[in-house]
């Protein structure tokens, strides 16, 4: 979800009459710029990338979910500190992860490797991953 | 001649038939005598020889692990199931008024429907040559309905072609056969085709092309009594004084190439959309809870798995109670493992390199299915359209019309949403409500009393289903690993749609099963 979208929801909520409020208005998520390609995502930046398809699984805070199996938590996650580990899972794929690489450009999967590894407490602000680093790996 | 009147065996009466008149006169003898077959379903499992006790465990109460379950106490095993889930089925799965479905991230959806409507969100159609489960199900009482998949007079959608407008599939199905006909009429009339088409038959084609795209007698496809026929009146046939039809404009070839909408004309020519093709009455779970009756007192439900070791002659699982509590263990002789490999990969196992290999290099495709409940049947009352499917490049894909209950005056639901790959993806992301608003913003563009009529929706993003994490087994490399996935590994047999090239569908699921029980019996017998 965007963020300063919500914010700004959240605010406006605020300032609606009660009426409103006490009906239970839902916030929806602002879908501009989803679904525009059918056969990839059309999303730019790490945190519209990342609401737009990675918080399916690993959650909108990146804490992960346990069913049968689990979607492993990128909070706090040590296997983020290389960019190469990320990169290499979203473009393969591993287990329960499917291959992404045909749904992302370069551009998109760099930005959200670097969006989670700079989120959910992990601070691995160096070595950031790049389009060129993305297309050598693929 | 009546076959075998001189003792000819079906094979030398084959070969005779092959000989004289070719091999499609041969096929089509097979297929009479019931030869050739389209499923490798090869009948109902006979198996001789004495189990001796042998114990097997079976992982998984979809329909693969109660196949497995059901023929192997058939055939003298002791038998136990463990079930991660509360019930029995696995994807072949109904939701309905009353139930609650909680996704992982903990959105919990309460469905409202009206009694006698539902939402599959997985399996939905059983095609006629899908002889494995066809026979499960007469065998097990499961009473199955026509499932309308072609309807002439659903729509075909592109909000790029039309000015967004829906077109009546039979429109466009008979405008591209018309446009197509006439061109080849053309070739075969300047006689460019004389390499490929003697005489003789070129006016067998002329005359065909004519039926078949319903061309005039000057061999043209144009607006008149021959398309209108097809493709419907501007002025529809009537009775009296204002009877007489008007024909309805053809659209122009260029117009339905750039249209796009020629796309899904051949989505019901494909094998296993082939009329007539079939649902339970009441919704697909009818299967799995005929399975249930037969086996559910072999299953321990609310049981995750989580390790698998092989020691000596035996295999044991540990599993824990879904909702937490003491570890459990169950020993037996063999397994036969149908837990998707999207989980099997997280479950601490022993199998071979080589197997868990191919285990976690399976992902699972991305699926998604939304039903929405309207207060009325519009798509009947204001639109004629009986059953069937509307195809649209919209990120819904599809709007499917319920093949049952035409005509009543309640509510109805339609299946408004099934993606795949990105459009999926994105469904997949959205919470539930947002979901819903979605599917209510791309239906509207093809039915505008979607927003006047909605009732209730229900969506199931299958990366978001607790127990598979996904909607089928997609491999990395079919060709090189799919044998090696078959054999036994250890004391275990894998079994379920992802070992079967009939991905996705029950079939495979059950025909994986039944292969995995007679190589499993084999084993045991010929010890």
């Amino acid at each position: 979800m965007n963020r300063i979208f919500m914010l700004t929801a959240a605010f406006a909520a605020l300032t609606l009459p009660a009426a409103a409020q006490e009906a239970g208005e839902v916030v929806m998520i602002d879908r501009g710029g989803w679904f525009e390609d059918p056969s990839r995502l059309t999303q730019s930046g790490g945190q519209q990338v990342y609401e737009a398809i990675c918080a399916a699984c690993h959650m909108p805070d990146g804490e992960g979910a346990v069913g049968a199996g689990d979607y492993p938590a990128l909070a706090d996650n040590e296997n983020l500190m290389t960019a190469d580990y990320p990169i290499y899972l979203i473009l393969q794929g591993q287990k329960a992860m499917p291959p992404l690489g045909g749904v992302l450009d370069d551009t998109q999967v760099a930005d959200v490797v670097n969006y989670i590894r700079t989120s959910f407490g992990n601070d691995y602000a160096e070595d950031p991953a790049t389009p060129d680093s993305v297309a050598a790996a693929r | 001649m009546t076959f075998n009147s001189q003792g000819v065996s079906r094979r030398s009466l084959l070969s005779m038939i092959g000989a004289v008149a070719g091999a499609g006169a041969m096929y089509g003898a097979m297929s009479t005598m019931g030869l050739a077959q389209t499923s490798n379903f090869a009948g109902r499992l006979d198996l001789q020889g004495d189990a001796q006790g042998t114990r097997v465990l079976v992982l998984g109460a979809g329909l693969a692990g109660m196949t497995a379950a059901y023929e192997l106490r058939a055939a003298g095993y002791q038998v136990t199931v463990l079930e991660y889930r509360e019930k029995a089925g696995g994807r072949c799965w109904t939701l309905r008024g009353g139930d609650s479905y909680t996704e992982l991230g903990g959105d919990t959806q309460d469905v409202t429907f009206a009694e006698g409507n539902y939402l599959n969100p997985g399996p939905w159609r059983i095609p006629s040559d899908h002889y494995a489960v066809l026979d499960y199900c007469k065998r097990f009482g499961v009473k199955l309905e026509p499932f309308i998949q072609v309807n002439y007079n659903a729509y075909l959608h592109n909000s790029d072609a039309f000015d967004g407008q829906p077109q009546r599939f039979k429109e466009i199905s008979t405008d591209f056969r018309g446009h197509v006909a006439e061109l080849l009429a053309k070739v075969v009339d300047q006689q460019a085709l004389d390499a490929d088409v003697t005489e003789g038959d070129a006016q067998l084609l002329m005359d065909a092309l004519k039926r078949y795209g319903a061309l005039n007698d000057d061999m043209a496809y144009v607006t008149g009594e021959e398309s209108s026929a097809y493709r419907g009146w501007a002025v529809p046939e009537g009775g009296g004084t204002t009877g007489k039809p008007e024909p309805s404009e053809v659209h122009p070839l260029s117009v339905i190439l750039q249209s796009n909408l020629w796309r899904n004309l051949t989505a019901g020519d494909n094998l296993h959309m082939q009329s007539t093709i079939f649902q339970p009455v009441g919704g697909m779970d009818q299967i799995a809870q005929a399975f249930e009756r037969e086996v559910g007192d072999l299953i321990t439900f609310d049981a995750k798995v989580t390790r698998i070791r092989h020691e000596g002659d035996s295999v044991t699982a540990t599993w824990v109670p879904s909702g937490g509590g003491d570890e459990q263990t169950e020993t037996a002789d063999y397994c036969i493992c149908t837990i998707p490999f999207s989980i099997l990969g997280q479950i601490d196992h022993d199998f071979s390199g080589r197997m868990s290999g191919i285990i976690d290099s399976m992902y699972y495709a991305s699926s998604f299915k939304c039903g929405l409940e309207f207060k009325r049947r519009f798509w009947e009352q204001d639109e004629h359209i009986y059953g069937g499917i509307s195809y649209t490049n919209l990120p819904i894909s599809l709007i499917s019309y319920p093949s049952t209950d035409y005509f009543s005056d309640g509510p109805g639901v339609l299946l408004a949403a099934y993606s795949w790959g990105a459009g999926s993806y994105q469904f997949n992301a959205l919470p539930p409500a947002d979901r819903i608003e979605a599917v209510l913003d791309y239906g509207s563009q093809i039915h505008p009393q979607y927003r006047d009529e909605f009732l209730s929706g229900v969506s199931v993003g299958w990366h978001k289903v607790p127990w598979v994490l996904g909607c089928y087994g997609i491999w990395a490399d079919r060709e090189a690993d799919y044998m090696d996935a078959t054999v036994m590994d250890g004391r275990t047999l894998m079994a379920g749609e992802h070992i079967s090239y009939l991905p996705a569908w029950m079939e495979g699921a059950i025909l994986s099963a039944l292969d995995a029980v007679e190589r499993l019996h084999a084993t045991v017998t010929e010890a």
